[in-house]
């Protein structure tokens, strides 16, 4: 029989080349630096990961999550069982059937796949992509009439010479694509490459319903140590494991703001011309939508060729990285769990420690907060002007409190200043005991961060944790989300390890606890806007949304709410290095906000505010959390003790 | 339009930042070591006069030089004689330095006593170097609003630039942290002012009343546009060398900067 010769040969080939490419992408991911993984541990947990949290991922989309199920599930069961009757001539009737029924199920998937193929969305990449739904039905029908026989359903030798050739000619297209081209960079690489890059990925705390949001800390004490990635291989290997994952499915591109706005920057892309970068080449053959404004061909690059050129073209353009507005809404939506802000800030890391080419006003930021602790330059003494009134406790006089209160650098903002005020007010109404770091507090080092600047981060992280280490507080409460995520999350790595609430977490406590007396709010309809540094980075979702509603708000949802909201275009820096797109991305916030017909959006954070109320007029009023509350405070029935005047001693006349 | 092997110097000081007082690198002194990146690129010498170990001075290796020289003195020692003796050595043929420091005592006059002593020419508010050849500089030099000089200058001389010079660029941690600050030891000489006096907050400068005597727009833009007017003055045209000097030198006697 020529097909039981033929198909082993074809299959073990195919297995064999699988293997040899196997090793060599292996060798290309760790020209990469090196990153401590749990080899083994990241293996046995990889079948979960792949089975649970990923496919809680996928499973946002049914149609694609059902198809994956059937056509990778069919692949995995038809290959395993091919390689047992055919590779092994193992004859049983009973696997015969098993292999059917494996074929048939990949079958259906595959056909679900080719549907969604016959009018691809935008975001979806074509080039060799459209050719794998026609490769996986490829391989299922040929395994399938291959298997028919050792089934008994057909004879052994049915069809003669003629079916023979057409089987192996099928059945050596199907193992090409699925088997050899998985390793050797075809479409089918997103599975041997996800399957490791979930095994040995460099958040594994992301697993498991975990969440892992907080920047890497540079280790600046070691003077060999890159600052930053200025050729792929400065990227971990694991980095560069994750990039090969990709499978181009483009949820990142539909959901990126800055894409949508027109400036330089696809998620996506991105992450194909890091690939570029580990295999060395030129993104001609990207087959997905470029970056906005930018042709596809002009850019190539190597493992050991810098990223960026500022002076040319080189892989990326510098502008392409500081488009990130660092909202997570790609690492959100990645299936793989690509980590695509962690590969722009590295990147970003580079260009401000070494090069010193932040732009536009990025130099100037960096320079004051190195000499005035706030990004504005603004005198150091004047940071508890805006509560010059209000006779806040300090904690160098009480020493020791329950809420330590995070002012922020919104102090020195007229605007924030208000929601700062209204904060207070809430604050003590509710009798609640706390005091504010005043002069000794500084600039989070948020702002520095994004911008690349990590040793400006740390000198500022160290200086704050420095000044909270000599109080005592039970927990810390901000009304600026990017301070929050960045005391909670980032200052560990450094040192500090506080409670940390965003000051809607915080009130939802006081409401809960029935310590504020509260009226209804008054007024038009409500909409939300989730804060990226809330929402996605720390999964602050109901906690604002019970507080309005303690107030009577019914929030109106936008389409793009809770962990899907859209950036303000306000993080990340990105109002500072300021690349210019098609439009404004609060321009296409605010039009969200419209569609709801609310009159009035609350938001959580001194960055939305800023970036939604400079949105020109008419546009719905923007109010903080904050603000709201303090104006539906009740006055307290009025304490029953009374101040005895005290005499007055003598009238002085002037 | 520069030749490959131009000698430049510039002068740096420890700056201050004007909100907090925090030390940093001088704004002006920074746009001099902008300028002369751009003539000499990596062959720039930079030179201080001061404390080697001053972290501030990072922020000037930050800019991409890989070293920056250190005279060492300390805080009271007087920087003249030392900038003075090491430049007749060095070779120089251009001097950048700023137009003020921010700290010390801030007169603005060492570019002059450095210029007086050394016998060079010196070109206050310098915007650009347009060429450098046969042993002739042919710069800009800014006057105010916006207006620019062409003058023809003999190498050496000395310039220090205002803020009409080109913004310097960012200053990067890593550059900053490998430079080296090669400390250079030198003979102390003792600042005989400040023996004798000592330093006092400045009192803030009285602000002249802005009376806008304009009435239309037109006339407002007139006002923000016009060249200064001097009041008397004479232009003097195809007049001979000697005739030209004789009228430069009855001026200068009659303003009293000549007796």
């Amino acid at each position: 029989m020529m097909l039981n010769t033929l198909l082993p040969i074809l299959l073990f080939a195919a297995l064999g080349l699988a293997v040899i490419g196997a090793g060599k992408r292996f060798l290309m991911w760790r020209r990469g630096r090196p990153a401590k993984v749990d080899w083994l541990g990241g293996l046995l947990a990889m079948p979960r990961r792949y089975l649970v949290d990923l496919h809680h991922v996928v499973e946002r989309d049914k149609y694609m999550s059902k198809t994956h199920v059937a056509t990778a599930g069919g692949f995995v069961l038809a290959a395993g069982l091919a390689i047992l009757v055919h590779g092994f001539g193992l004859h049983s009737r009973i696997l015969g059937y098993a292999l059917l029924g494996a074929c048939v199920l990949m079958f259906v998937g595959a056909l679900f796949v080719a549907k969604r193929r016959l009018d691809p969305p935008a975001r979806l990449s074509k080039g060799p992509w459209m050719r794998l739904p026609k490769s996986l039905l490829m391989f299922a029908v040929s395994f399938f009439i291959a298997t028919l026989p050792v089934a008994g359903i057909l004879p052994e030798g049915f069809g003669g010479w003629m079916l023979a050739v057409l089987l192996a000619v099928g059945v050596a297209w199907g193992v090409s694509e699925l088997f050899f081209g998985m390793t050797w960079g075809g479409p089918m690489k997103h599975a041997f490459a996800g399957a490791l890059h979930l095994a040995w990925h460099r958040r594994s705390e992301r697993f498991g319903g975990g969440r892992s949001t907080g920047l890497k800390a540079l280790n600046l004490d070691d003077r060999t140590a890159p600052l930053g990635v200025e050729k792929p291989r400065d990227f971990t290997w694991n980095q560069l494991l994750g990039f090969d994952a990709c499978v181009q499915c483009g949820k990142c591109e539909a959901v990126c703001p800055a894409f949508a706005a027109g400036q330089p920057l696809n998620p996506k892309k991105l992450i194909q011309d890091m690939v570029v970068g580990l295999a060395g080449g030129t993104d001609a053959k990207f087959a997905g939508s470029p970056y906005p404004g930018q042709a596809i061909g002009e850019h190539s690059g190597a493992p050991h060729l810098p990223i960026v050129n500022l002076n040319g073209k080189a892989l990326v353009d510098a502008e392409t990285l500081w488009s990130c507005t660092t909202c997570r809404a790609c690492v959100e939506e990645c299936p793989m769990m690509i980590e695509h802000v962690d590969a722009i800030v590295d990147m970003r890391r580079h260009l401000t420690l070494e090069k010193g080419a932040t732009p536009n006003k990025g130099a100037e930021v960096l320079d004051n907060l190195i000499a005035t602790d706030n990004p504005g330059g603004f005198a150091p003494g004047g940071r508890l002007n805006w509560a010059a009134d209000l006779n806040l406790p300090l904690m160098s006089e009480k020493k020791s409190v329950d809420v330590l209160f995070w002012v922020g650098d919104g102090a020195f903002d007229m605007r924030n200043q208000r929601t700062l005020r209204a904060f207070v007010k809430v604050l003590k109404a509710a009798n609640v005991d706390f005091a504010v770091l005043g002069l000794e507090e500084r600039d989070s080092g948020d702002v520095a961060r994004r911008l690349g600047d990590e040793a400006t981060f740390q000198t500022l992280a160290k200086r704050n944790i420095a000044s909270m280490s000599q109080y005592q507080f039970n927990k810390i409460v901000s009304c600026d989300p990017h301070s929050f995520h960045v005391l909670k999350n980032e200052y560990g790595e450094l040192g500090g390890h506080y409670q940390v609430l965003h000051h809607s977490t915080y009130m939802d406590e006081l409401i809960s606890a029935d310590k504020l007396n509260l009226g209804q709010h008054k007024g038009g309809s409500v909409t939300y806007h989730d804060p990226c540094y809330l929402g996605r980075y720390n999964g602050e979702y109901e906690a604002p949304r019970a507080v309005l509603k303690a107030i009577g708000i019914e929030v109106r949802e936008m389409e793009r709410s809770g962990f899907r909201s859209r950036c303000c275009g306000g993080g990340g820096g990105a109002p500072i290095t300021d690349i210019p797109g098609k439009q404004r991305i609060p321009d296409m916030r605010m039009v969200d906000i419209q569609e709801t017909g609310a009159e009035l959006v609350a938001v959580g954070c001194p960055q939305c505010t800023a970036m939604l109320e400079g949105v020109v007029e008419p546009r719905p009023q923007i109010k903080d959390i904050a603000e709201l509350v303090a104006d539906v405070l009740l006055e307290a029935p009025a304490p029953a003790k009374k101040p005895v005047p005290t005499k007055p001693e003598a009238l002085e006349v002037h | 339009m520069l030749p490959d092997n131009l000698n430049i110097i510039t002068l740096v000081s420890i700056g201050a930042h004007p909100t907090s007082g925090r030390a940093r690198r001088a704004e002006q002194d920074a746009r001099a070591v902008e300028l002369g990146l751009r003539l000499a690129g990596d062959k720039l010498q930079v030179l201080h006069a001061g404390n080697p170990a001053d972290e501030a001075l990072r922020a000037y290796l930050g800019m991409g030089l890989s070293e920056l020289t250190v005279l060492e003195q300390p805080s009271h020692g007087d920087a003249l004689p030392l900038l003075n003796s090491y430049l007749k050595d060095a070779g120089a043929q251009l001097v950048l330095t700023g137009s003020q420091a921010e700290t010390g005592e801030g007169s603005g006059m060492l570019p002059f006593l450095l210029a007086e002593q050394l016998g060079w020419p010196l070109v206050v508010g310098l915007a650009e170097v347009e060429k450098i050849e046969n042993g002739m500089a042919q710069v800009l030099q800014a006057l105010p609003r916006g207006q620019r000089r062409r003058l023809k200058v003999r190498l050496p001389f000395i310039a220090c630039v205002d803020n009409a010079a080109p913004t310097a660029r960012q200053s990067a941690f890593g550059p900053a942290r490998r430079g080296q600050l090669q400390a250079c030891e030198v003979a102390v000489v003792d600042d005989s002012l400040l023996v004798d006096a000592h330093f006092q907050p400045a009192r803030p400068r009285p602000k002249r009343l802005k009376v806008i005597k304009a009435k239309t727009g037109a006339e407002r833009m007139k006002a923000a546009t016009a060249k200064a007017a001097g009041g008397g003055g004479q232009v003097l045209k195809d007049v001979s060398p000697q005739a030209g000097a004789e009228a430069i030198f009855k001026l200068l006697v009659e303003e009293g900067m000549l007796r």
